[in-house]
Parts: structure tokens; C-alpha cells; sequence
């Protein structure tokens, strides 16, 4: 039976304090962090994206096994040279301020993209030449070269169109005050405090849209959101952590919705950048790489450190992805090899590496039963945990020798890999480089077809996996936990709140 | 010169040090401190003899087991003994109160003493920087310092040592201030000691009593505030144990393992208050004012 | 008075310079490109570039120190990179949240130490005076973050009587505004109720012994009303000009308390912004927030001289 503390009686005074009407539904969502500036062209973080989901309706959007569906646009063509794209748009949709989108519209959204100073969608759209308008519901894409992965980056912040007039108004402050074409319009936003939506009524799907307000709350610590949660000060969080899934588990009054993530968690080994890099203990010898991986069970840390609640894998793309290689399967730990590999290597244990790791407390305990793991096959991992800003600079300038760095992800598996492994890629900071595997990227970008690009993956996958500057170790869990009261939810791989078509019971 | 001759009479009064102890032990609550932090200090050196486990030693068959026979304590996320690691956490904790202090006191102390006795301007200069230094939140100093540095047990005896250091600096100055017109320092001066030497020689000793009390009360302030670089990531790096880290990584468990919590939690509190009671003691015990 | 007035006004001026330089210089110290920590995940050399020059963090440094003491001299302190909003924008919203903890805060350390101050006087070395005394140090020996988690499991998750995490501006609703700040003022609160509890024993101890209780004794008036008036002027001093030190104190942010109740106040701002290398707003919002201290500081010693007539020669 619920206890109706005065918790309860506080938050339902708030909800009727909030509302004109009657029965007005708000849904309080608590976030992992504040959102940077809500501006697609500028913003750079996911917890920002899953603002935007509620807000800022994309082109196109994904389903559950990662297919394009439409959203804003209808559908898709591409010509046979691959360099022109012809996108139908959804005809009748209204921006938050009432203007109507039309191809216009779009292109001015995507040219801001493309041209604005600043903005971080720039070498998303790089492929892109120019945008034409074929009539009032059709935008020509034409491409410098052709690049399948194209679609799926208007399914993200690319693809997000926003109102030309507020665009020309505000400039670059457009974030202070969005508008857009999402299922909600932006009311108010208090840093680090709160972020309100309300419903917008002219939605093109307004049917489907059962909540009136959403209120974005950043908490950081995650006990004190999952604590938030379980008070009924919040109705929905993310990431909630895998040590915390039996206690939500067992709670009648909460639910939770789960994915794997289309992200990774990886291991990035400095091949060749700066001296640590150079005269390190990676840079010479692929075997000492393949020693590492060998000594890790990565099924053991999956069950230490997060009960088991992450998928292990050794691949840019997850086991559930169509593109993983079953030809590459997980392995196993395996002492003796690993032992074996280092001294046909030439080295002498212990083979001291300097390890940074990001600074929380699931990253340190990984490291710490990482650096347990390797230390039987003779190396000695010393931890450094750095906080992220000052691990960015690290990286890029090769102070460290492993880094254990985790990757959001795309839902094109392009995005997984071509800033990693191509030569001189901006994320590409262990500084592997094969001409080989260079082609073999270029080439999967121009065809679309899966069959095609998975063959093309595979080909590097057998040299990336052998010699490659990332040892890929599990896929995260997406952990979604929410109130029993709110019906309807589903989780999708990339981690995003869809509000569309959720209930909220009273 | 007639040189005034006093004769030497040997009184039988026993130095302020000796006066201060016997102050001290009549004190039941700060002797309880005192006698609480020797013992902390004992376990610290002792740890490895007093232990049954290393305390990096992972277990992934015992993970956060609760109190027993085998782990008096229980054991963590990684299933290492808790009692090990907060033995061996008193080191980096004891260690970081005592560095950190003494780091503000070796900086402190002369600059305060400087600024003090050294005339108008190196005294404005002084206590206008320091002024400075106390104006910004003390955390954010250690963050940034910490950050600089690179997170370590040593950076962030640094980092705190060099923010507590404006506190003695304006201590000092303050005592100085008041004691220099004293008669013996005057007489000092009159016989022609340089200022260096009466600083040392002569001020030094007798504004002693009022450093001692303020290290022991910031040497409390230190600790928790490693805790709180350990709660920050910016202290002790893994997996070497420190009560901060220990209660930052204890959070995420409090509702299936509170025994992690609970063990380094009270470290922090006994440690501390026992050197906040010490330092009460201290003070009432110096204080030249009382009996 | 008003000589030692003006000389303490100017001393404001060279502190405050050192303030500035200090809180740029430790900006500039920090480890990590903004730009970078700016981009996250989106990392494009280009566009890294244009931030760059946009934020004129490729100009050297005496360049950027002085660009940024001029807009603080003719009122702008500049704009935060990661939010797009101007500094002071933000101090507005923040300020008056950091203020009503500062004050709940000293509320509950008045309410609390002056009570277990008088208590422990009277109850002198009795079991109740020890008992008080520890429940008083305890406030100082327990680190902030830890009591926070503490009664955040005690009173959200199991007791269920308060919210866990987050803040409601008292205008918007009063009675949840309280809910969401009191434990978080509590945990503020603590370590000056101690500091408080010492100061008014001992005033009490000193009045209870003093003549002119005795006096009064004799004369016939209630002991216990002159003992605590007399007590309580005495302590007066110390009160006044403490706790004028421990609003400017926590005016500047409690940052780490902030971070586990989640209370956007200056103290989360502050780190935050630290550790996203958001240079104006740290540098702004520690301006301010040190010159409040500076001022407080000020106006603790005035009234230190004001109370205690005898300083006034």
C-alpha cells in the first residue's frame, strides 16, 4: 500500500498548483546531468538529446531494431550514383509558433546546420553540397560523394528542423528559447533546475500525446534519483544503475524498460601518440594488445561490477546488431595465451601501463577488476582516474597508454567506427592507421545495402580486432526506471525518452 | 655599564609545557580524544599486522557480504575485506590531516610572522593576498589546485595544505601583532636582536600555544576535506583505500550493503571529533587566562 | 569610526584585485581545453577552431585578463560557453536560492546551538552536558555530503515524509519550497550550531558565576531571567560577527551539499562549470560571490566595534 506521506500530498498539491484545467498531467522526468544549450545546431550532449526528443521532431526517427521510420519526412530516395537524395516531407506540420514547414523550412534548417559558426552538426552533413527545393513537399540532397550512413544522421540532431522565423529572430540564441515542431513547446528553462514543456496541440500526432507537461529535472547523483523516484518526487529516470535493478525490481510501485545500448564500452590503447605512445608498451607489437584482451573475463567483469546486466562484446556493434560478425565471436579469457603472447612479444613482466579512467564510480571499479584481471598475466595497469575535461586533452594529446572510454554510439554503424579507425580521425586518439582499412571505411559509405557493408565491416574487423587501438569489452545497459502509474512506455536502443503515446494514470 | 645582576632563584614552578600537560589530563573528554587518536595512529602504523587480508585483494566469489566471522567488517563491491581497508585507510587519512597541516603551517607560519613584524607594506601585500585566498570558497581552491596537479594522495595533501595555509598566515600575523609590544619582545629589541631572531627566538614560543590548538582543529577540517577530494575523484587513487572514496563508492549500495557505509563513515566521525575534542582541550588548557 | 570605515573600504580594492587574479590564474592552470570540454563527444578540428576565436581563448593571456576586468568593470561578466546565457542572468536565478538555504541555515544554527548552549551551561558536567556537547561536535566531524545521503534515506526514501533531490522557489509554493530546503539548510546549519553552542556556554558560564548575577541574586530578581539576558549579551558579540563570517560563508555556495540534494545554487554552478572549463562563470560568479564575503566580512567587523564600546577608542 502506498504511503502517503507528505511527499505525496506535496507533489499532488504541485500538480494541481501547475495546472488551469483539471486533471492536467505532468510527467517529471530526472536527468543524469544538466542539458547544454538546447540548440541542435550546437548542442553536444545525450542528455540533451533526449530533451529534444520531446521537443524538436526529426526528419526521420528509429524503431526498436534500429530501422529508419518516418517522422517529418515521409520517406526517402536515393539515386543510383549515391549523390542525390530526394526526401518527401510530411505535408500540414506546424512549428510551435504556428508557422507551417514546408521544403523551405527545411533547408534553411539544414543549411543553419551545415553553415552556422560553432555549430557541431557540421562534419555530420559534410557529405552534403547543396540542399534543393523540388516543390513544397520535396528537398533534394546533393550529395559531394556518396555516403549511406547519411539518413540516419538526419535521424538525430542533423535532421532536426526548426523554425525559420525563430532561427532569423534569435541567431545563435535560439537555444534560450527553441522552437520547433515536437510533440511539446518550450515554456521555461532554469539552469540546472528544471526544463518545462507543455503540449503543443497543433502536433501532427497530437492524438497520440497523452501528457500535458514535462518537466526535465538534472539530478546528479544517482542515488539521491533513484531515491527521487521511489519518493515519487519523479516519475521517470534515466540511467539508473545495474546494482540498483534488483532493489527496482522488487518494487511493486516501479517498472523498468531496458536495452542494450548502440553504444560501447572500450579499452582505447595508444598505438603511436606522443611518446607514451610511441615508446609504449602497445606501440610495437600487436601481441602485447592481444595479450591484454586474453587476459580479460569479460563475462566476470559483467557480473562484478554490474550483476551481470551488460552484454559483453568485442565488436563496435553489439551481438544484437545485424552487423555483428558472427565469424568473430566473444572470447574468453584464456591466462595461458595471454602469458604466451606477451613473452613471444619480447616482453618481461610486469608491463607497466598507464591507465586513465573516467571519474565515476562504475568506471573505477571496472578498472579496478581490470587491473586484477591483468595483473595475473603480468601486467600492471596504474589507475588514473581523471575527470573528463582534462581526459579529452589527454587523449588527444596521447598521455596515456590505455583509456577506458565509452562511446554513446549511432544507430549507423559508421558511426561507430569511421572516426575511430581511419587515419588522423578527429576520436581516432590511439592513432592506429592502415591504408587498408582506410579504403575499406570509404568504400562502405557508398553502398547502402546491408549485405554489401557488412561484408566490407568484416574485412576490417579481422585486422582492426587483431591490431586495432580499441579492445571493445560489453554493451551498456539503457536503464529506464519509472513509476507503475506511467503505462505505455518502451525503451529504444539509443537511450532517448519518447514521450508519444505514454499514459499517465492519476 | 652597570649591568643589573639578578640573582637566579631557582623557583620550583614547572614549565608552561609541563603546566599545559597537567592542564590537559584533567580533561577527561580531550584525554579520551588524545587517547582515541593515538590509537588511530597505532592501527595506521600496525595495519599491516592487525589485518588479515590485503586490502586490494579482490574476491568476486564474496562480493558485498554482510559483517561475519570471516570479514569482521564485510566485505565491498568487489568483494575486498571492508575491516582491512579501513585500517589501511587511516594512513592515507591520518596522513593527509598531518602533511596538509604541516604544509600550511611551514608556509604559514613565517609568512605570517613576516607580515607581522616586517613593516607596513609587506604586511599590506600579505594580508591583502590572503584576504583574497579566504574570500574564495575554500573547496573550489582545492578543486582547481587538485585538478592542476593531478589527482593523487599527494597532490591533495598540496592542494589542502596550501588552502589552509592563509588561515595561519592571518593567525600568525594576529598573534604577532599583540605580543610584540610586549615587554620582552621590546627588551629583545632593545638589546639589538636582529628581527629574524626575535621573530624566531623570542615571538615564536609564546604564540606557540595558539598554533597548536588551530593545526589540531584544522588537521580535523583536513581530513574531511580529503574526504571530500576522495568524494570528488581528486585524492587517493584506486584501488589504494581511503574513507572518502570508500563513502563515495558505499553510496550506490547504501540500501543492500549499508555495512560498506557504516565502517568508514564512523572512521571519519571518531577521528575528527576526537581531534576537535583534543583541540578544545588544547585551548582551554593554554588559555594563560584560567588557572 | 568613519577613518577606519574608508581605510577598510579601500583595502576592498587591492583584495579584490588579487580575487580576480587568483580565481583567473587557477582557471588558466586547470588542466584540459574548454573548447574541447565544450564539444564532448562532437569533436571536429574546424569547428573546435572557431570556438576557439569566438571565446578568444587563442589570445594570450594578459589579453583574455584584461578583456575580461574591463566587462567586469562596465557591468558584463561575460557568458557562459556551455549554457549561452550571460553570467549575471544566471547569478540572478541562482542567487536567490543560495540565499534562502544561507538563511534557513543560520535559522536552524541560532535555533539549535543557542539552545544546546544554554542547556549544556546549566547542565554543566552532567551526562546531559557531555551527550550535548558530542550531538554539537558531531555537526562538525561528519562530512556534509555524507550526513546529506544520510537523511536523504532517512527521511525521503524510508520515512517518505520529504523529497529526495531538487529545489521549489518559496513563491512558487511555499510549503514544498520548505520540504525541499530544510535538509539541506539542516546539513548547512550543523557545523555553525556547534560553533554557536560553544560560544553561548560559555557566555552562560561566565554570566552564571559573574557578580552581577550575584548582585542581582541578592537583590532579590529572577535568576534565571538575569542570567540569560546577561548571557545573552555576552554572547552577542561573538554571534553578530560569527555569523555575518558564516552567511558570506554560505552565500558562496555549499558545493558539495548542492550536489547531493541537487539544489541549483551557486556551489553547484561554481563546480560544475569547473569541471566543464566554463571560465566566465566561474570567474564571474567567484567575483561576486567573494566580494559578498569581503563586504560581509566588512560589516562583521563594524559591528564587532559597534557592540563591544570598549574598541571603539
Amino acid at each position: 500500500m502506498r504511503k502517503l506521506g507528505l511527499a505525496g500530498v506535496a507533489a499532488a498539491t504541485l500538480v494541481l498548483w501547475g495546472s488551469a484545467a483539471m486533471a492536467q498531467t505532468t510527467l517529471r522526468i530526472g536527468l543524469a546531468e544538466d542539458p547544454d544549450v538546447l540548440d541542435p545546431t550546437l548542442a553536444r550532449t545525450y542528455v540533451g538529446r533526449i530533451v529534444f526528443a520531446s521537443l524538436c521532431d526529426k526528419l526521420f526517427d528509429i524503431d526498436d531494431k534500429l530501422n529508419i521510420i518516418p517522422q517529418l519526412a515521409l520517406s526517402h530516395e536515393t539515386s543510383e550514383d549515391g549523390k542525390t537524395v530526394t526526401i518527401k516531407l510530411r505535408p500540414g506540420v506546424k512549428f510551435h509558433d504556428g508557422e507551417v514547414m514546408g521544403a523551405d523550412a527545411v533547408k534553411a534548417s539544414l543549411e543553419r546546420h551545415m553553415t552556422m559558426q560553432g555549430s557541431f552538426r557540421k562534419p555530420e552533413l559534410a557529405a552534403v553540397d547543396k540542399i534543393e527545393v523540388a516543390d513544397a513537399t520535396t528537398v533534394r540532397l546533393v550529395l559531394k560523394n556518396p555516403f549511406s550512413p547519411l539518413i540516419a544522421q538526419l535521424a538525430d540532431r542533423a535532421g532536426m528542423i526548426l523554425s525559420p522565423k525563430a532561427t532569423q529572430e534569435a541567431g545563435d540564441k535560439f537555444g534560450l528559447k527553441p522552437v520547433c515542431a515536437g510533440p511539446f513547446k518550450f515554456v521555461e528553462r532554469v539552469q540546472q533546475d528544471r526544463i518545462v514543456l507543455d503540449k503543443f496541440t497543433d502536433y501532427w500526432n497530437a492524438a497520440n500525446v497523452h501528457i500535458d507537461r514535462i518537466v526535465f529535472r538534472p539530478v546528479v547523483e544517482s542515488t539521491v534519483r533513484l531515491a527521487s523516484l521511489k519518493s515519487g518526487s519523479l516519475d521517470l529516470i534515466e540511467r539508473a544503475l545495474a546494482t540498483d535493478l534488483k532493489e527496482i525490481r522488487a518494487d511493486p510501485k516501479l517498472k523498468l524498460a531496458t536495452q542494450i545500448e548502440i553504444g560501447y564500452q572500450g579499452l582505447t590503447l595508444n598505438l603511436a601518440n606522443g611518446d607514451a605512445g610511441r615508446n609504449g608498451p602497445f606501440g610495437k607489437d600487436p601481441r602485447v594488445r592481444q595479450a591484454l584482451e586474453a587476459a580479460i573475463d569479460r563475462k566476470a567483469l559483467s557480473d562484478v561490477v554490474f550483476n551481470g546486466e551488460v552484454l559483453p562484446g568485442n565488436q563496435w556493434v553489439s551481438p544484437k546488431s545485424p552487423y555483428f560478425q558472427q565469424k568473430f565471436p566473444v572470447p574468453g579469457r584464456d591466462i595461458v595465451k595471454a602469458k604466451k603472447l606477451l613473452a613471444d612479444a619480447g616482453m618481461t613482466a610486469p608491463v607497466v601501463v598507464d591507465f586513465m579512467v573516467p571519474n565515476n564510480p562504475e568506471s573505477r571499479q571496472a578498472a579496478e577488476v581490470l587491473q586484477a584481471m591483468a595483473a595475473e598475466a603480468g601486467f600492471d595497469l596504474k589507475i588514473r582516474v581523471t575527470e573528463f575535461a582534462t581526459s579529452l586533452k589527454e587523449a588527444e594529446e596521447g598521455r596515456f597508454q590505455a583509456f577506458f572510454l565509452a562511446w554513446s554510439g549511432r544507430v549507423d554503424p559508421d558511426g561507430n567506427s569511421y572516426i575511430f579507425h581511419r587515419c588522423k580521425a578527429p576520436q581516432n586518439n590511439g592513432l592506429y592507421c592502415d591504408k587498408d582499412v582506410d579504403q575499406w571505411l570509404d568504400d562502405s559509405r557508398k553502398v547502402s545495402k546491408l549485405e554489401e557493408r557488412k561484408a566490407i565491416y568484416e574485412k576490417i574487423a579481422d585486422k582492426f580486432l587483431k591490431e586495432g587501438s580499441i579492445i571493445y569489452l560489453y554493451h551498456r545497459l539503457v536503464i529506464i526506471a519509472h513509476s507503475a502509474k506511467l503505462e505505455g512506455y518502451t525503451q529504444l536502443p539509443d537511450g532517448l525518452v519518447r514521450v508519444v503515446g505514454v499514459k499517465l494514470k492519476p | 655599564m652597570a649591568v643589573l645582576s639578578v640573582p637566579r632563584v631557582e623557583l620550583a614552578e614547572e614549565s608552561p609545557g609541563a603546566r599545559a600537560w597537567r592542564r590537559l589530563l584533567k580533561r577527561k573528554s580531550a584525554v579520551l580524544g588524545l587517547v582515541v587518536i593515538v590509537l588511530f595512529v597505532l592501527m595506521a602504523i600496525f595495519a599491516p599486522l592487525i589485518t588479515l587480508y590485503d586490502p586490494a585483494q579482490q574476491s568476486w566469489t564474496s562480493i558485498r557480504k554482510p559483517p561475519s566471522f570471516a570479514h569482521w567488517f564485510g566485505t565491498d563491491e568487489s568483494g575486498r575485506d571492508l575491516f582491512s581497508r579501513v585500517i589501511f585507510g587511516t594512513r592515507a587519512s591520518l596522513l593527509a590531516g598531518a602533511v596538509s597541516i604541516t604544509i600550511a603551517l611551514s608556509l604559514g607560519v613565517p609568512i605570517g610572522l613576516l607580515a607581522g613584524y616586517g613593516g607596513r607594506w609587506i604586511d599590506a601585500l600579505v594580508s591583502r593576498i590572503t584576504d583574497a585566498m579566504l574570500a574564495i570558497p575554500f573547496l573550489i581552491l582545492a578543486i582547481a589546485l587538485a585538478a592542476f596537479l593531478g589527482p593523487s594522495l599527494r597532490n591533495a595533501m598540496i592542494a589542502i595544505g596550501l588552502t589552509a595555509t592563509p588561515v595561519f598566515v592571518r593567525l600568525t600575523r594576529g598573534q604577532v601583532m599583540a605580543v610584540k609590544v610586549e615587554d620582552y619582545v621590546e627588551a629583545a629589541r632593545a638589546v639589538g636582536n636582529p628581527p629574524a631572531r626575535i621573530a624566531f627566538k623570542h615571538i615564536l614560543p609564546n604564540i606557540l600555544p595558539a598554533l597548536i590548538v588551530q593545526a589540531t582543529i584544522s588537521i580535523a577540517t583536513a581530513i574531511i576535506a580529503e574526504a571530500s577530494l576522495s568524494f570528488l575523484g581528486l585524492g587517493q587513487q584506486p584501488p589504494a583505500p581511503s574513507w572518502g572514496s570508500m563513502l563515495n563508492t558505499a553510496q550506490r549500495f547504501l540500501t543492500n550493503a549499508p555495512w560498506m557505509a557504516i565502517w568508514p563513515g564512523l572512521a571519519i566521525f571518531l577521528v575528527v571529533l576526537s581531534f576537535n575534542i583534543l583541540g578544545d582541550g588544547l585551548r582551554d588548557a593554554l588559555d594563560p587566562r584560567e588557572r | 569610526m568613519l577613518l577606519f570605515l574608508g581605510k577598510r573600504l579601500l583595502q576592498l580594492i587591492p583584495t579584490l584585485f588579487f580575487v580576480s587574479v587568483i580565481i583567473f590564474g587557477l582557471q588558466q592552470l586547470l588542466p584540459g581545453d574548454p573548447a574541447l570540454a565544450m564539444a564532448g563527444e562532437e569533436r571536429d578540428p574546424a569547428v573546435l577552431e572557431q570556438i576557439r576565436q569566438q571565446y578568444r581563448l587563442d589570445q594570450p593571456i594578459y589579453a583574455q585578463y584584461l578583456h575580461w576586468v574591463g566587462g567586469v568593470l562596465s557591468g558584463d561578466l561575460g557568458e557562459s560557453m556551455r549554457l549561452k546565457e550571460p553570467v549575471l542572468t544566471l547569478i540572478a536565478q541562482k542567487f536567490p536560492v543560495t540565499l534562502q538555504l544561507a538563511l534557513m541555515a543560520i535559522v536552524i544554527s541560532l535555533t539549535i546551538g543557542v539552545t544546546a548552549g544554554i542547556i549544556s551551561a546549566v547542565k554543566r558536567d552532567t551526562p546531559i552536558d557531555y551527550a550535548v556537547n558530542i550531538v554539537a561536535l558531531w555537526g562538525i566531524s561528519t562530512p556534509n555530503f555524507w550526513l546529506g545521503i544520510m537523511l536523504i534515506f532517512l527521511f525521503s526514501v524510508h520515512l517518505g515524509w520529504l523529497p529526495a533531490s531538487g529545489y521549489v522557489g518559496p513563491f512558487e509554493d511555499f510549503w514544498l519550497s520548505l520540504q525541499t530546503t530544510i535538509l539541506p539548510a539542516f546539513v548547512l546549519g550543523n557545523s555553525f550550531a556547534a560553533v554557536l553552542m560553544r560560544h553561548t556556554r560559555s557566555a552562560m558560564l561566565q554570566a552564571m558565576n559573574s557578580d552581577y548575577v550575584r548582585t542581582a541574586r541578592a537583590k532579590g530578581l529572577a535568576e534565571r531571567v538575569v542570567v540569560l539576558k546577561h548571557a545573552l549579551r555576552n554572547a552577542l558579540t561573538p554571534v553578530v560577527t560569527l555569523g555575518a563570517l558564516e552567511l558570506g560563508t554560505l552565500l558562496s555556495g555549499a558545493v558539495l551539499t548542492e550536489q547531493v540534494f541537487s539544489i541549483p545554487g551557486f556551489g553547484k554552478l561554481i563546480v560544475d562549470s569547473v569541471f566543464n572549463r566554463d571560465y566566465q562563470v566561474v570567474q564571474g560568479v567567484t567575483l561576486v560571490t567573494a566580494t559578498t564575503y569581503i563586504v560581509l566580512n566588512l560589516l562583521a567587523d563594524i559591528a564587532y566595534v559597534l557592540i563591544n564600546p570598549r574598541l571603539r577608542s
